[in-house]
């Protein structure tokens, strides 16, 4: 008993080993850094100092104020998880009808619909954004058809791209997949005698998916959302190549911070921010999941 | 009260189900018995409306019911494995059809407390069934499938997942149950024993078709072919050509071991010529070292060629002249003394003339 516990817990080494070198100690660097003053040209100014042979440390609390001091920053926190939820709801809405329709298609026919599922993941990440803003593109084709529509009832012609609406739907478009694999593995392994008992005892289509099929589904729901969310929460590449200044993240902020200000203990602020969102809503999804896995 | 008329389906190029016909009266326990594949599960798919007939119809109190989606019928099934709702508790689960039949929240705790007190269970609202035994799973999907009283309940091989003594005892219960509530059961197993033990009246299928329709009692002593007769229980299958026919009585030359007489059923259609067999169970076959003096019985020499010691019983296993195993069964009821013969034993088989029954190839 003792020995097999020693060897799961050497079984989990690598992988924590990992997580420590790669995750634990850059976020605890970045957590220091939020305290330390900005260098005269950028990078972080030295955070303790020898004056008549007598150690002084020079940290401060002033880039956490600066969060407070405005509240440009907080706003756009909560508009980036606006954006996340946002993104997380219409791939379950899109990506929920798929699972399903492929974990109840024929076998034989279902690797080849999870190989289109994800098939965009064959062409680069950035390529495929670029491609986005070809399409989006104020000259592009679906520009025109919309403008000539809206023309055609006397409205105003508008322009998809450096829009809000612009990246949600290239962030829909990215993480869809991470929605739906997750929802297929959940969904393919349901008991089908289930939805017979349902029906047979009296409950129709609608009533056996909300009953039956949607909370025995749950903890799907909730990984996909998490593998969608926290991304998303983060996402830095798409705002920046489809967002202009309307569709702006608090990632690309960050970005700033490090890059064009040369303010990297801002940066580091707004970096652990999001960290903790991201923490806090893996906690609250592994919560729900758990709950779900005991039942189902 | 539930007519099956001529009923079919096919799968491909496969018929599951030949122009099966049936009547089942209300208040019976009724079984659907045979082999894997012989179309009993189809035949219960079709009364609970998962399945369609390609054609023939299914009347419910004189109406059709085939047009009616599963859940608009008054017809509750127990599934194999029991389908309980694992996300669920006990409770919900048995409120399930009353919630979908619309009933209100008072009278749904009233009934699922009444129906967990019909099943012996009423304190195990609040569990989830993973948290359940095997029995109680059982029971917990009959008072679900009970409690908004359908006109039938299908069960479909319930008792196949427990152990052999929990199976008797849910056996009993199930008798019980069903003569308590009066509310018509059909059962589908491949049991024989199952079968026996349950029903009222017992429709042994084969290949998409009914082949017998009868009470245990008379599907077990008078089999109407060679199907049932091995199908039901054990059985000594003796063929033969029938060569005269006095009165209720036949004379067969039994291949290969000679001319016995036997008792014929009326209206057997058994005449001199008819290509017979001789269906024998191995409890009214007896085996002796002495030769039998009676004149109203069959006898054949031969050797002991295996045995099994049962317990309760020793079966075993001759070998006549003509090669042939005969099956007999003596019980153990002389305490201390296991065996009366061995293996290599010369014996005499011997049965009454009414003990096997003819019936036609």
């Amino acid at each position: 008993m003792r020995n097999q516990t020693w060897q799961k817990r050497l079984l989990t080494l690598p992988p924590l080993t990992y997580l420590l070198i790669f995750f634990a100690v850059p976020s605890l660097i970045m957590l220091f850094a939020s305290f330390r003053y900005a260098g005269e040209y950028g990078g972080l100014a030295p955070w303790y100092y020898y004056e008549e042979g007598k150690l002084s440390f020079d940290l401060t609390l002033e880039n956490w104020q600066r969060l407070f001091e405005t509240d440009i920053y907080l706003r756009l926190f909560l508009k980036s998880i606006g954006y996340a939820l946002l993104t997380t709801l219409l791939c379950i809405l899109m990506g929920y009808p798929l699972a399903l329709m492929i974990a109840r298609s024929p076998k034989k026919r279902r690797d080849l619909l999870l190989l289109l599922v994800i098939l965009p993941f064959w062409s680069n990440f950035l390529v495929r954004i670029y491609a986005w803003m070809i399409i989006f593109s104020p000259s592009g084709a679906l520009t025109h058809m919309i403008n000539s529509v809206l023309g055609f009832f006397g409205m105003a012609p508008i322009t998809l791209m450096y829009s809000a609406t612009a990246v949600i739907v290239a962030l829909v478009y990215v993480h869809l997949p991470f929605m739906v694999l997750p929802l297929y593995a959940n969904l393919e392994k349901h008991n089908p005698a289930l939805l017979d008992a349902a029906q047979d005892l009296g409950a129709n289509g609608w009533r056996r998916f909300w009953n039956v099929t949607w909370p025995l589904s749950l903890p799907g729901v909730y990984a996909g959302s998490m593998l969608v969310f926290i991304p998303v929460l983060g996402m830095f590449a798409i705002p920046e190549l489809l967002g202009g200044t309307d569709g702006i993240m608090i990632a690309n902020v960050i970005k700033q911070q490090f890059v064009e200000s040369r303010d990297w203990p801002f940066g580091s602020v707004l970096s652990m921010v999001v960290t903790a969102a991201a923490v806090l809503a893996v906690l609250i999804g592994a919560r729900f999941a758990q709950k779900g896995v005991a039942r189902a | 009260m539930l007519e099956i008329k001529a009923v079919s389906r096919n799968f491909d190029s496969f018929a599951a189900l030949d122009k099966v016909s049936l009547t089942i009266e209300a208040g019976e326990f009724f079984t659907l018995l045979g082999p894997s594949g012989c179309g009993k599960t189809t035949l219960l798919r079709m009364i609970a409306g998962f399945d369609q007939p390609d054609s023939g119809d299914i009347l419910l109190d004189g109406k059709s019911i085939i047009a009616a989606p599963p859940e608009r019928r008054p017809i509750h099934t127990i599934f194999q494995n029991y389908a309980l709702f694992p996300h669920m508790s006990v409770a919900e689960n048995i409120a399930f059809p009353l919630r979908m039949a619309g009933c209100g929240k008072d009278e749904i705790n009233s009934r699922v407390a009444e129906a967990l007190e019909d099943v012996r269970l009423p304190d195990k609202g609040k569990q989830f069934p993973d948290a359940l035994s095997g029995g109680q799973k059982q029971r917990i999907a009959i008072a679900r499938a009970l409690v908004n009283r359908p006109r039938l309940l299908l069960l479909d091989e319930p008792l196949s997942a427990l152990d052999a003594k929990l199976r008797e005892q849910m056996q009993l219960e199930l008798i019980n149950l069903q003569k308590e509530i009066g509310i018509t059961f059909i059962y589908v197993t491949h049991d024989q024993g199952e079968a026996l033990a349950l029903s009222h009246r017992i429709a042994v299928m084969n290949r998409g078709n009914i082949v017998q329709i009868d009470e245990p009692s008379r599907l077990y002593g008078f089999p109407n072919s060679r199907f049932v007769a091995d199908f039901i229980g054990q059985c000594n299958l003796l063929g033969g050509v029938v060569k005269q026919v006095q009165g209720d009585r036949a004379l067969i030359e039994l291949d290969g071991l000679g001319p016995v007489h036997s008792i014929m059923q009326p209206n057997s259609g058994i005449e001199a010529g008819s290509h017979c067999t001789l269906t024998l169970r191995p409890e009214k076959t007896r085996i002796s070292a002495t030769l039998t003096q009676e004149t109203d019985e069959a006898h054949f020499k031969g050797v002991v060629h295996d045995m099994l010691y049962l317990g309760d019983v020793t079966v075993y296993k001759v070998e006549l002249a003509n090669g042939m195993l005969v099956e007999a069964l003596l019980p153990n009821s002389a305490s201390g003394r296991a065996r009366f013969f061995e293996v290599g034993d010369p014996v005499e088989v011997a049965w009454r003339f009414d003990a096997g029954h003819l019936v036609i190839n």
